[in-house]
Formats: structure tokens, sequence, C-alpha cells
């Protein structure tokens, strides 16, 4: 098997440092270029113990094809929307309590009584409707620019799990407030899954923990919204990342494929 | 194809392997990765096994369903429902209890066999489409249901909307005046009784063997 090379294109000159002038010394000469260069020298020694650069390089500064456009921001805005998600999840899961007799008091004071507590929480509540369009906006640029096409289909494959590991997310958030809405919502939600012939009804005891809506449950639905969920979709979304990267992004539909220069002059002479 | 290299033998003493032993077929490289793929599966295996039978184990784990008292043979009649409050899991407060309807055995209406299980019907709540709660309606003589319009006649049995079996019911039984409501049991649509099932799960025909019932909530026997 040949060894694995990433191919590491060259920085960007306004990024590059300029080299010093010859005859000047090489090395920082006061404090106030020492305070300059203690971010690059961080870097430097980081990079020298790691090698990360050249995979940070790889990853950042890739080639696009012609008539790339704000389309191909839904599969970052998403990210970012999962991000957002994850960190005003963690400060909520600070205050709340997923027990059925005590999780509707603990959201009615984290919205009433904790400082900033009504924002972080509507944050959580709208940014889940925000992820959930913009995943199926991505899918929907992904199968109208025709994305998924050879060499990408795994990458598809990736995203759809994604969608439906984000509907799961959806679905057991749903629960947590645990007011009249979400109680039935989720018994609704419950019931579709045991619809399913054979393993449905097995499938709708494991959600509810039992044949009744019960002391576990809300503790179960948690675990799964804030643990196995979660955990899934960081380490999916990094492998979509890398095959983003390693594949590239595809031209839009209607950005014509200019032949190499030399084809072209072979098919005047012709 | 004649031009096919020899086979490998597949003892190691012929492959000239240094250090083989005698009649060995499997060489040292080979048995120690094997051997370290096997003790990495056992290694998983020890904690994925308990793990999963940890959050599956309520599945297979029968739930108790105690006799509870709802009130005294004359509060209930013939010709109407009554509802009253039992507790379907302990110790979550509203979240676990649920409204059942019940009356006196009709044999005007009721077409099952009376047993000493059914001297009172006590009619669930739940709607046989996808659980939401269904109410009585007196003026209609039906039950129904506020999410998705499932309707329901007197004795239980759908008249309309999206459900797929008649209401579930529960064993109720008679002590001195007392009325005791006991566990659930679903129905079929000649109100044959089945180990209770989720709803949305039919009943009739082959619905039974689609939708096993499951070891967390059976019937009583021989009923």
């Amino acid at each position: 098997m040949p060894k694995l090379k990433l191919p590491a294109p060259p920085i960007p000159d306004r990024i590059n440092p300029k080299p010093k002038r010859p005859g000047k010394k090489t090395g920082p000469e006061d404090l106030k270029e020492h305070a300059l260069e203690a971010g690059a020298s961080t870097v430097d020694w980081i990079d020298e113990r790691t090698s990360l650069a050249g995979g940070a390089r790889w990853m950042m500064f890739r080639k696009v094809p012609k008539g790339t456009n704000w389309f191909y921001t839904l599969g970052s805005a998403t990210m970012f929307a999962f991000l957002s998600q994850a960190v005003t999840g963690v400060f909520l899961a600070m205050y709340y309590d997923p027990s059925a007799t005590r999780a509707y008091e603990s959201i009615r004071y984290i919205n009433n009584e904790v400082f900033l507590g009504e924002f972080v929480h509507a944050m959580h509540k709208w940014g889940s409707s925000v992820m959930v369009i913009l995943i199926f906006l991505h899918m929907g640029r992904t199968f109208f620019f025709g994305a998924y096409k050879y060499p990408r289909e795994l990458n598809w494959v990736i995203g759809v799990v994604l969608l439906v590991l984000t509907m799961t997310m959806a679905f057991t958030g749903y629960l947590l407030p645990f007011d009249q809405r979400s109680y039935w919502a989720t018994i609704v939600g419950v019931n579709i899954n045991g619809t399913g012939p054979i393993v449905g009804p097995y499938l709708s005891e494991f959600l509810r923990a039992g044949p009744y809506f019960g002391a576990t449950t809300l503790s179960r639905f948690y675990a799964i919204h804030m643990l196995l969920v979660p955990g899934a979709i960081a380490a999916l979304m990094g492998f979509h990342l890398y095959l983003v990267a390693k594949l590239g992004t595809t031209a839009p539909p209607w950005v014509k494929a200019e032949p190499p220069e030399k084809l072209r002059e072979e098919s005047v002479t012709a | 194809m004649a031009d096919r290299k020899e086979p490998k033998s597949k003892y190691t003493t012929d492959r000239q392997i240094p250090g083989a032993f005698e009649g060995e077929t499997v060489t040292r490289r080979r048995a120690m990765v094997i051997g370290g793929q096997a003790a990495g599966a056992v290694a998983g295996a020890a904690i994925i096994l308990p793990a999963l039978g940890f959050a599956m184990g309520p599945v297979f784990k029968e739930e108790e369903q105690p006799w509870q008292a709802v009130g005294k043979i004359g509060e209930f009649s013939e010709d109407t429902y009554v509802p009253r409050t039992i507790t379907l899991t302990q110790g979550i407060g509203d979240a676990g209890k649920s409204t059942v309807y019940m009356r006196k055995y009709n044999p005007n209406v009721d077409t099952e066999k009376p047993d000493e299980y059914n001297k009172f019907i006590a009619v669930s709540t739940l709607c046989m489409h996808l659980g939401c709660p269904v109410r009585f309606t007196a003026a209609a003589q039906r039950f129904i249901c506020p999410c998705h319009g499932g309707v329901y006649d007197f004795v239980g049995k759908v008249t309309g909307g999206p459900p797929v079996r008649p209401l579930d019911r529960f064993y109720t039984q008679v002590e001195g005046d007392t009325v005791f409501i006991g566990r659930r049991f679903s129905v079929n649509s000649e109100l044959r009784r089945f180990s209770p099932r989720d709803p949305g799960e039919p009943l009739d025909g082959v619905g039974q063997y689609l939708y096993p019932s499951r070891p967390s909530m059976r019937k009583l026997p021989n009923t």
C-alpha cells in the first residue's frame, strides 16, 4: 500500500511572512518584536511537535471550482447551527433536571429566574428549527447541483444519516420541557415508532423504558438527546468534512467545463 | 491454467519459515493477530453487551399492575360512562395518571361473554390511532379523539377516523361492594381479549402476529 501523503497547497502570499532583508539580524530585535511574534512562535512550537499545519492548510486552502456561490455555505451554516445547539445545550444542562416531577419546574426556573435563561433557552429552541431547515436546504443544494454523484455517494449517505440523527435530536429534545405539548407529542411519536411490524412494539418499549410513559422515560430521552446522538453527529460530521476536503466540491451545473488549452488547440488543428 | 503458481504448502516448515514447528500450519505472526483481535473482541463485548442489556432491560421486565379501587358498585350505571382516575406509573406525579371510563355491564349492548372480569366495563382513554386521550361525549354516545378525529361508539368500536382497533379496556373485579381495576388488555373488532398492544397496532387478521405482545405486559391467563 502506498504511504498516504496529504498534498499541501502553498500558503497564499498575503499570509506568508516576508523574508527579512539581507544583512538584518535574524530573530526578534526588541520587546515589541518579541510580543508581535509571540503568536507565531506559539504556533511554531505546537507545529514542531504535531505537524498539524500541513493538515490545516490542506483543509482550509483548497481549490474551489468556478461558480462557487453562497449556496455552498449551507453545509457550514448547518455545522454552525449544530455548534450553537451544542454550546447552548451544555449551559441549559447546568439548570435542567430530567425527572418527571422536576423537569417542568426546572425549565420554568430557567425561563423566569436565571439571568439570560430565557434567551439561551430560546436560542436552543429556535436553533433546533434553524438546524433542521438548514440541513434540508443543504440537502436540496447537493441534490439539485448533482453533488451526490460519483465519487461523492458515500458523503450523501453520511449526510442522510446526519439528517436522521438531527431529526432524532429534534424528537428527543421536544419532550424535555415536559409540558402538555411535549408529553402528548412524545406519546404520539413513540407510538408511531411502534407501528413498525415485528420490531416496532419493542422499539417503542425501548424508547419508553417500559409499557407506559414511566419514571425513566424522560432521563432516557435526555441521555439520548445530550450524549448519544450529539457524539454520533460530531463524529460523522468530522468524516463528512474530511470527505469534502478530500474529494473537493463540484461546480454548479450551469458552469461549463473548460477543456484544457492543449486539447482546445488540438481540436482546432484537426 | 498451466502457468499458475504452485499453491503454497499449508505447513509452515515447508515454507521455510524460521523456527517453524513440525506440523504447524499457522504462523506465529498470524496466531498473534488472531489472538489480539479475539482479546479485543472479548473486551469490546464485555463493555457493549452489559450496556445494551442495561438499556434494553425494561423491555423484558414485567410491569407490576396492582388492583386499584375506583369506587362503589352504586356509582356506575349501565347507560353512561363515569370517568375515574387511575395510576399507571407510580412516583412521577400527574404524568403517571390516566383517565378510565367506567360503566356496568349492559346485556343489551355488550356482546361478549360475561365473566368475573367484566361485571364492570372499564374503557381506556388511549386513542388507538396514536395514543392521544379520547373523551366520552354523552350527547353523541361516542368517544371522540381531539388529535386526528378518531370516533368510537358506545362500546368502544371504531366508527370513524384513523384508529385501527377498538379502545383498550381494563380488567375489573368486585370485592364486597368495591370495584377494582386491574391490568389493561387490548381487543380486536370482535372484542376478543388480547395482551395489551400499543396504539396504531391492528389486531385483526395478521395484526396480532405483526405486532407481538411483549413480556412487560400480558393479559390475565385464560381470559
